[in-house]
């Protein structure tokens, strides 16, 4: 029992710290806030100025504010969270996590709360831009829902992140590439700037294998009701999306396991020149 | 008995520790340890010398759990590093020399403090030590400075501290005073020795290329080489393994050019040196046997038309031990890993 204390102490102290790096880091470097914040909602900005110049229903402005603000945690979770052991290996810092005694899956899990919270700011931003600067309309139909599928879609979101992360260290330098390519494309599939149900056929694919749709179409049903023209009932979603985070976290360990041995096994990864 | 304190085993033990990795272009194997066994006790500085591929790295990066051995067995605190790779990781540290470890964004005292955590160091610990630790590589003024505002020196003296704040049981520091300017150099070396000194069983693992520093820390050296160890012993055994006898260093003045073609005189081999830049004389190195005498060399130089115009000499030193162990200098290049 004091075993499994000890050990619980030492991975959540691992954790706090590591999110302390990115807390910190955020707030240290305001001047980063113009560009990861401000920037990123221009995109949005267009969508909603495009859906108000054809006249679209008002609702539809909503949804690109609500898949703009989701685009943020999106970006965080490719750079952030896929790439960053990859950066680590670079800096030379992750053969140190890996001789340290703590769990790898807590460093990422303090990169996942720490990346979250950092986010945070720049979501609020493209919050306020949608509600200051186009007026847009939306309402919570309970905060509560609000807040479980916010929650699960940001868990299911990191948990992919953190799977990420260790399948991009094995690329190397193609990580850089591979998040790169997974922008624009993501963006089309997950439907961030329109109605997940225009794709379709495709749309209801995409919704099976991405925790980003599945959250922008389950977000946009709780704060849009009917206007939303959701894709799945939201209570498959949420449980969809808790299957996702189940799912994530138990390959981000495997593949995490999988990649420590290979490195001691071959003697490289953990080395910036390999 | 996994999660237990070891303390009467060995700090680190190995037997017949093998390691192969594939060679990176074409087929075929470099063999970076060919079955090193070694056994450090408690409370030792233990240096670990051999030329650049000796396996130096490879024999720490295997006893810090970042590498399997390809065969034989390695333990650390009496844990076997490949099943017991986390019990032995909460008892080690490790300091690599020229690592740019830490975030730019954070100051020192938050950087060593992250480290500190990922060993679960208790905050009420961690700070105290955290201050000891930058008043010890005398970085109390920049303890609140970014770490992407520190000089290179500053860093790895900041790398350097960050080995301590776990206070491990095992130290491994490989080349640790890379790079540092002199004075930092002798104050982390002093500050070691207090540590190793002050607190029962604690230990350290040293690989360095700087022979002077290998004999002023360590109560025992192994002398590596293609992944074999050569040599164990206390510096002054080593030293002593050396035939007897002063190294003499002369500065001449040939009075003919056919002089310098002089390579023996009796017993004594001559190695000539490079011309003095300015002075234009040569350098004239020689070992002079014990039964030997300094005099009768000199006036055989001069009938032979070499006018000496300098003369130094010094003891045996560990750095001659280590060529005439290994055949090669610690910068020569060699096989392996």
């Amino acid at each position: 029992m004091s075993a499994l204390a000890d050990s619980l102490a030492l991975n959540w102290r691992a954790a706090r710290a590591r999110a302390y790096v990115r807390v910190v880091g955020t707030l240290r470097e305001p001047q980063g806030l113009v560009s990861d914040a401000l920037f990123p909602n221009l995109g949005m900005c267009a969508f909603v100025l495009f859906y108000r110049a054809i006249g679209a229903p008002k609702s539809f402005e909503a949804l690109a504010v609500i898949g703009g603000v989701l685009t943020t945690y999106w970006v965080n979770v490719l750079w952030g969270m896929g790439a960053q052991f990859y950066w680590e290996k670079q800096q030379g810092q992750l053969q140190l996590y890996f001789a340290a005694p703590c769990s790898r899956m807590a460093i990422l899990t303090g990169m996942a709360i720490g990346g979250l919270a950092a986010t945070i700011v720049r979501s609020v931003v493209g919050i306020a831009i949608g509600v200051f600067v186009f007026h847009v309309h939306v309402e919570a139909f309970s905060p509560w829902l609000l807040a479980v599928v916010f929650f699960t879609t940001m868990a299911a979101l990191y948990a992919l992140g953190m799977t990420l992360a260790s399948l991009f260290l094995l690329y190397g330098r193609e990580a850089w590439h591979t998040c790169n390519a997974l922008i624009e494309p993501v963006y089309l599939l997950s439907g961030l700037y329109f109605p997940i149900r225009t794709l379709g056929v495709l749309g209801s694919f995409t919704a099976g294998v991405m925790p980003l749709t599945l959250g922008v179409d389950a977000l946009r049903q709780v704060l849009l009701g009917p206007a939303a023209r959701g894709l799945l009932p939201l209570r498959v979603e949420i449980a969809a999306m808790c299957a996702f985070t189940v799912l994530f976290l138990v390959l981000a360990r495997v593949s995490l396991g999988h990649l420590e041995n290979l490195a001691k096994r071959e003697g490289r990864l953990t080395q910036r020149w390999q | 008995m996994s999660t237990s304190t070891r303390t009467h085993a060995p700090a680190v033990e190995t037997r017949d520790l093998r390691r192969v990795f594939k060679a990176s272009r074409g087929s075929g194997e470099v063999v970076a340890l060919a079955g090193i066994d070694l056994r450090i006790e408690r409370g030792e500085i233990f240096g670990l010398l051999g030329p650049n591929g000796a396996g130096k790295t490879t024999a720490i990066k295997i006893l810090n759990t970042l590498l399997f051995p390809s065969a034989g067995e390695a333990r650390v605190a009496g844990f076997d590093v490949v099943r017991d790779a986390r019990e032995v990781r909460r008892r080690i540290g490790l300091v690599s020399g020229g690592e740019n470890s830490g975030y730019g964004l954070l100051t020192v005292r938050e950087c060593l403090w992250m480290f500190s955590q990922f060993y679960g160091v208790p905050g009420s610990v961690a700070w105290p030590r955290i201050d000891r630790l930058t008043d010890v590589v005398e970085m109390r003024e920049q303890a609140h400075t970014r770490v992407n505002r520190l000089s290179t020196g500053q860093r790895q003296r900041m790398n350097f501290a960050r080995g301590f704040v776990s206070d491990p049981e095992i130290l491994f520091l490989d080349e640790p005073t890379l790079g540092m300017d002199v004075n930092a150099a002798r104050q982390l070396r002093e500050y070691v020795l207090q540590w190793v000194r002050e607190r029962d069983g604690r230990t350290v693992l040293l690989t360095t290329h700087y022979m002077a520093e290998a004999d002023q820390l360590c109560d025992r050296i192994a002398i590596i080489d293609r992944g074999r160890v050569l040599a164990c012993d206390t510096p002054a055994t080593l030293r002593r393994s050396v035939q007897g006898g002063q190294h003499v260093e002369l500065e001449v003045r040939p009075r003919e050019a056919a002089a310098t073609t002089l390579s023996r005189i009796g017993d004594v081999a001559l190695a000539w040196g490079a011309p003095h830049p300015e002075r234009g004389t040569l350098a004239l190195k020689f070992r002079l046997p014990e039964d030997a005498v300094l005099g009768d060399v000199l006036r055989t130089l001069d009938e032979r038309g070499l006018i000496v115009q300098g003369v130094s000499t010094r003891e045996t030193s560990l750095e001659d031990a280590f060529i005439r162990i290994v055949g090669r200098g610690l910068d020569d290049a060699g096989e392996g890993r």
